[in-house]
């Protein structure tokens, strides 16, 4: 078995044993990107990287750090000091190099961890397929004229592919577990303020968070171990204890109570993707835990809900892309107006430009009222729903996506019908509650081939050790 | 469904943004389907609900006042579209009378 292709624990152990060097992680790493990763798309620019740099840094790499001598690959819409950060779109492609590291990678760093590797996303993390992305396409390994999910879709894909050992997403509803979910791999969307904003390129303030994609479920703990902490930086980040979330990994789920929403399981849903998500709560049952069905009553409004709160926060932080100090200046403007609408004009994407118009519109005197102050006291009662869950059940367990990946440009001309697939996925963030995707089973598709689906697993705000316990168990089913 | 007629022109504007005629007759039926989808909302009564602004409730942290060193000047200028003397040259910003 190459080592690309082995889990953060598996290598470890061989590197603190002295059976491998770090050096060769690299190497392997180098190789399988080289080979693989033209047809999947999911680095940007791979030739132009210095895996000689990364060679020198593994030979100096402090083994006894908890991530010491493992390549992380690393979502291009977070800041590398040095690299580039496109966040897939024209506006920063080819022109901006980040002057800073964000917190999470100081953190890896500071843990023995390299950074290598930029990956494809929606443009600034805003779809559910990559296929948003202005630099490159990046198609699911599994099958290559199906997406990978998104917005995360290059950290998925690139795990799922063995091209990577882990990788860091975002997810601001959905999109680190989503794409998990269509490549088959572990996602974990921390709770909201557990994990550093700082140096995340901002898309919507109050849902963005920062996590791992990576091959086992003890994998996602242990980066979570090293990402999680309060910041300075960030003024929402939380001063609260970090728990070593690979301590209680093996508890098992005998005597827990698991939730099991009515409605995320509502008309729409793939019957295929039901009978895998239903097989894999039957055996968490057998594993001994008590099965609840519960209400999320007012699941039905979250999307609503969503597309004005999301829309409304990125139309404000997108405000700073204006080509005055950084990525694109429009060469035919002569004001500065003029110099604005110009640059952002030609550097936005058709997905950024809708969301900023409606997150304008529903920020807009006179509207505000009807739209922005409306979704707030809905989202309080979304927020209500899980707080009154978790009285009831220690964890809530759905599907992450009513179906498996869709095939490349199936819904491009329909948003609405795009965004009404992230029903399962975006509750979470408006609630600030943490999640993970485990792999659950596969479903095969028209052309033969099997396409993975994940489960779901949600918990209490800070509640990342309860959905670490469920997501082991079912990972060795 | 009602929906209040959004003018895609006038918002994009607001957003600085400037549209072709293609973009604004295909936002202006998209983002209308979208508003239309939203109004679903006004079927709850939220008049006795507070807003959520924030799920992490940390209002007006500060941290310590000390001076350190800030991110490398040269690292700035080096990607900004256009310098001068080490400073930022922008398009004029006021208008000769």
């Amino acid at each position: 078995m190459s080592l690309s292709s082995q889990t953060i624990t598996q290598l470890r152990a061989k590197l603190t044993a002295g059976e491998i060097t770090a050096v060769e992680i690299i190497d392997s790493l180098e190789q399988s990107i080289k080979e693989k990763d033209g047809a999947i798309g999911g680095y940007i620019n791979p030739a132009s990287y210095d895996f000689d740099a990364a060679r020198e840094a593994a030979k100096s790499a402090d083994l006894s750090l908890p991530l010491g001598g493992i390549p992380i690959a690393i979502k291009d819409n977070i800041n590398v000091k040095g690299e580039p950060c496109s966040c897939a779109s024209k506006f920063l492609y080819d022109s901006y190099v980040s002057p800073y590291d964000a917190t999470v990678i100081t953190k890896l760093k500071a843990a023995g961890a390299i950074p290598l590797g930029r990956l494809n996303l929606d443009e600034f993390a805003m779809g559910s397929t990559t296929d948003n992305s202005a630099v490159q396409r990046t198609n699911n390994p599994h099958d290559y004229d199906h997406v990978p999910g998104g917005s995360s879709g290059g950290s998925a894909a690139v795990v799922a592919a063995d091209t990577a050992i882990a990788s860091l997403g975002s997810d601001t509803g959905g999109s680190i577990r989503q794409p998990a979910s269509h490549c088959g791999v572990v996602g974990l969307k921390p709770s909201y303020g557990r994990v550093s904003r700082y140096g995340l390129v901002a898309f919507a303030s109050s849902l963005d968070q920062v996590g791992p994609l990576t091959k086992s479920v003890e994998d996602a703990a242990l980066m979570l171990n090293v990402l999680s902490g309060s910041d300075t930086m960030d003024s929402t980040s939380l001063e609260v204890e970090v728990p070593d979330f690979t301590a209680n990994l093996d508890a098992g789920v005998a005597g827990m109570k698991i939730g099991i929403p009515t409605e995320y399981f509502a008309a729409g849903i793939d019957p295929a993707v039901r009978e895998v998500v239903d097989k894999a709560i039957d055996q968490l049952k057998a594993a001994g835990a008590e099965i609840v069905e519960i209400s999320l009553p007012h699941t039905e409004y979250a999307v609503a809900t969503y597309y004005i709160i999301a829309p409304a926060e990125a139309s404000s932080n997108l405000s700073r892309f204006d080509g005055i100090r950084y990525g694109n200046r429009s060469s035919q403007a002569d004001n500065l107006i003029d110099t604005y609408k110009k640059s952002r004009s030609e550097g936005f994407g058709s997905e950024v430009k809708r969301r900023i118009i409606l997150g304008t519109y529903a920020l807009s005197s006179g509207y505000d009222h009807k739209y922005y102050d409306k979704a707030q006291r809905v989202r309080t009662l979304i927020l209500k729903d899980f707080t009154d869950a978790f009285e009831k059940v220690d964890a809530i367990v759905s599907p992450v996506c009513p179906t498996a990946a869709p095939k490349h440009g199936e819904n491009s001309d329909d948003p609405l019908k795009e965004y009404l697939a992230d029903i399962c996925t975006i509750a979470a963030n408006l609630a600030g509650i943490p999640g993970i995707s485990v792999p659950a089973g596969t479903i095969s598709n028209s052309a033969g081939n099997k396409l993975p689906v994940g489960l779901q697993i949600l918990g209490p705000q800070l509640g990342e050790e309860v959905i670490l316990q469920v997501a082991k168990v079912c990972e060795s089913f | 469904m009602a929906t209040d007629h959004i003018d895609v022109t006038y918002v994009a504007n607001l957003a600085r943004l400037e549209l072709t005629q293609d973009e604004t007759t295909t936002f202006q039926r998209q983002i209308e389907d979208i508003l239309g989808y939203i109004e679903k909302l006004n079927e709850l009564d939220t008049e006795n609900v507070e807003p959520t602004d924030h799920v992490a409730r940390v209002y007006d942290r500060v941290r310590e006042d000390i001076a350190k060193p800030s991110i490398d000047r040269d690292d700035f200028l080096n990607i900004a579209p256009d310098t001068i003397n080490d400073q930022l040259r922008v398009p004029k910003v006021i208008e000769e009378m």
